[in-house]
């Protein structure tokens, strides 16, 4: 295991990046951080910076508007950063598909690295897809 | 001349609706001016709806917004029913107000808690959306799904409630009553939530009619409008209910008209769940055809009045399909009830109609013209969370006290 997979695996810093969700998505993930699931317990916190992050996750369509966005987010992170979509929205395009305001699936400009299908996923599936990611990545 | 300063708030956020982009100018403390900018949101919806069946739009509205995924529903059905006079069985209507109240509630409780966030008392956002979650499990008991319930369809509703499923909805409901209590106690009561909420954000009626504004906000402004009162749509015509108004049109007031909500939905659902045990029949009346023609329908939404226009010309699809909601009323009044006052209350102002707009979790895209500071979400944040500790201190008090072996 590298310096680098060890450092990054160690207590994950997660930032959400969310497009032109619903919401849902995103009210899910921080579902995750509250009483019931309590994330925290695992060295998992969300940060307000994408400077800081291990851990990415994308939730939503991304419009014309957000796409922009999104990838100049993305330059911003430190590499290597693991990407999570979060949502069919994330990972297909969900029923926003046919929208001649979508702006295309989200894994043609930013590298992702696991899909979490379900509209909205539970928290429990959230949790699992970054725990087979940091089982992966430490080669366990 | 003083220098302003800009905030930027946005344009995303994990908390909002609609990621919206607020450009707050301040000098010194003072908030002097307020830009929104909209757009990040848009998918197309209405053009959409016209590429679905009139069954299908209905899943389509309903990922208009995860947090009103009924709301938009029940408008959007209703539409549908008045464009070709579509009959609904009683049954259908006690579910579907059944599931709105449910909905508010956990509409209302995300908010509570997210007002607890901004105001720097985390241990509220905690509990409150600990007891949301005995909510969901119950919508997922109920609808088979946390979220998104798809339980609307044009002549009735989806799915049925099953009588063994119905004890468990009231002992939700009866545990969930200790806690409200509490939370109405805990902003009833603490000087600290009356030093930071009583008379900022101030809306008055006058302003209200102006902007047009809907919901809890109107509500709390003494304008007493509800369409569940003032336009009865499913059940609400057939069980009792209040409409919660208050008349100071600040902060405070809109914490207490959606806390008086909650207790008002309580009461809806176990008159529902009441009427369902002893009403039966169909729960569809299965529509074959929608004829020409169009229809409206509305649903007060947790945060306002939801309106849908739907027209027909005989096929499967809608021809137009027209959506309003309530946020786009409310979101001006932000220009009124947040100018003039101090830059650390703006988080909470800007809060309190509901769509939420400032927190860490943003990302920044900022057009900043030189020699302008800019101040991010996140020390506005701080500077909400200093005010508080500082009235905190200067009070004596400490913060909301959560008693909770009375929640036991
Ligand atoms: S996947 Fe579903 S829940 Fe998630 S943002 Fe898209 S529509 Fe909303």
């Amino acid at each position: 295991m590298s310096f680098a997979v060890r450092a990054l695996t160690r207590s994950l810093n997660v930032f959400h990046l969310g497009g032109s969700a619903c919401n849902n998505c995103d009210i899910e993930i921080l579902d995750a951080l509250t009483p019931r699931y309590d994330v925290e317990r695992f060295g998992l916190t969300l940060v307000g910076s994408v400077r800081h992050a291990d851990l990415i996750l994308l939730s939503g369509v991304f419009n014309t508007k957000a796409a922009i966005r999104a990838r100049r987010i993305y330059e911003q992170a430190p590499k290597p950063v693991v990407v999570v979509a979060i949502g069919a929205c994330a990972c297909t395009g969900d029923i926003f598909r046919k929208s001649y305001n979508w702006d295309g699936p989200v894994d043609r400009y930013i590298p992702v690295d696991a899909y979490v299908a379900g509209c909205p996923p539970k928290p429990e599936a959230m949790l699992e897809a970054v725990v087979t990611l940091v089982k992966k990545l430490r080669g366990a | 001349m003083p220098r302003t300063a800009i905030i930027p708030i946005g344009p995303y956020h994990p908390l909002q609706e609609e990621p919206e982009f607020f450009k707050l100018h301040v000098e010194g403390e003072t908030v002097v001016g307020l830009d929104i900018e909209l757009g990040y949101n848009h998918r197309g919806i209405e053009k959409l709806s016209e590429s679905k069946t009139f069954e299908q739009t209905v899943f389509l509205v309903e990922r208009i917004c995860g947090i009103c995924s009924t709301s938009h529903p029940i408008a959007c059905v209703q539409a549908i029913e008045d464009a070709g006079n579509i009959a609904v069985p009683e049954r259908a209507l006690y579910i579907r107000s059944l599931i709105g109240e449910l909905e508010r509630l956990h509409s209302h409780l995300l908010w509570l808690g997210l007002a607890g966030h901004f105001l720097g008392f985390n241990t509220v956002w905690m509990w409150v959306w600990r007891y949301r979650e005995d909510l969901l499990d119950i919508m997922e008991l109920l609808t088979g799904n946390r979220n998104h319930y798809a339980m609307m369809k044009p002549g009735g509703v989806r799915r049925d409630i099953r009588r063994e499923d119905i004890p468990a909805v009231r002992k939700m409901l009866d545990g969930l009553k200790g806690p409200l209590a509490l939370f109405r106690d805990a902003v009833a009561e603490d000087p600290v939530i009356h030093a930071r909420l009583k008379d900022v954000g101030v809306l008055t009626r006058q302003e209200v009619i102006d902007y047009c504004a809907l919901g809890p906000t109107a509500r709390a402004s003494g304008v007493a409008i509800d369409v569940r009162r003032d336009h009865p749509h499913a059940a609400y015509g057939l069980v009792e209910w209040d409409v919660c108004v208050e008349h100071n049109g600040d902060v405070f007031d809109k914490a207490v008209v959606r806390i008086r909500e909650m207790f008002e939905s309580v009461r809806i659902v176990a008159q529902c769940l009441d009427r369902l045990e002893v009403v039966g029949g169909p729960i569809d009346s299965n529509p074959k055809e929608i004829p020409p023609g169009e229809g409206i329908g509305h649903y007060e939404a947790p945060r306002g009045e939801v309106f849908h226009y739907v027209r027909s010309d005989g096929g499967n699809r809608p021809a137009r399909h027209k959506v309003r909601a309530p946020s786009y009323m409310n979101v001006p009044t932000d220009r009124a009830a947040v100018l003039g006052g101090s830059v650390s209350d703006a988080t909470i102002v800007l809060a309190a109609v509901d769509p939420c707009y400032c927190c860490t979790e943003r990302m920044a895209a900022l057009d900043a013209s030189t020699g302008r500071r800019l101040m991010g979400a996140k020390e506005l944040l701080r500077l909400s969370w200093e005010k508080t500790e500082r009235l905190k201190r200067e009070l004596g008090a400490e913060g909301p006290k959560l008693d909770l072996a009375r929640t036991e």
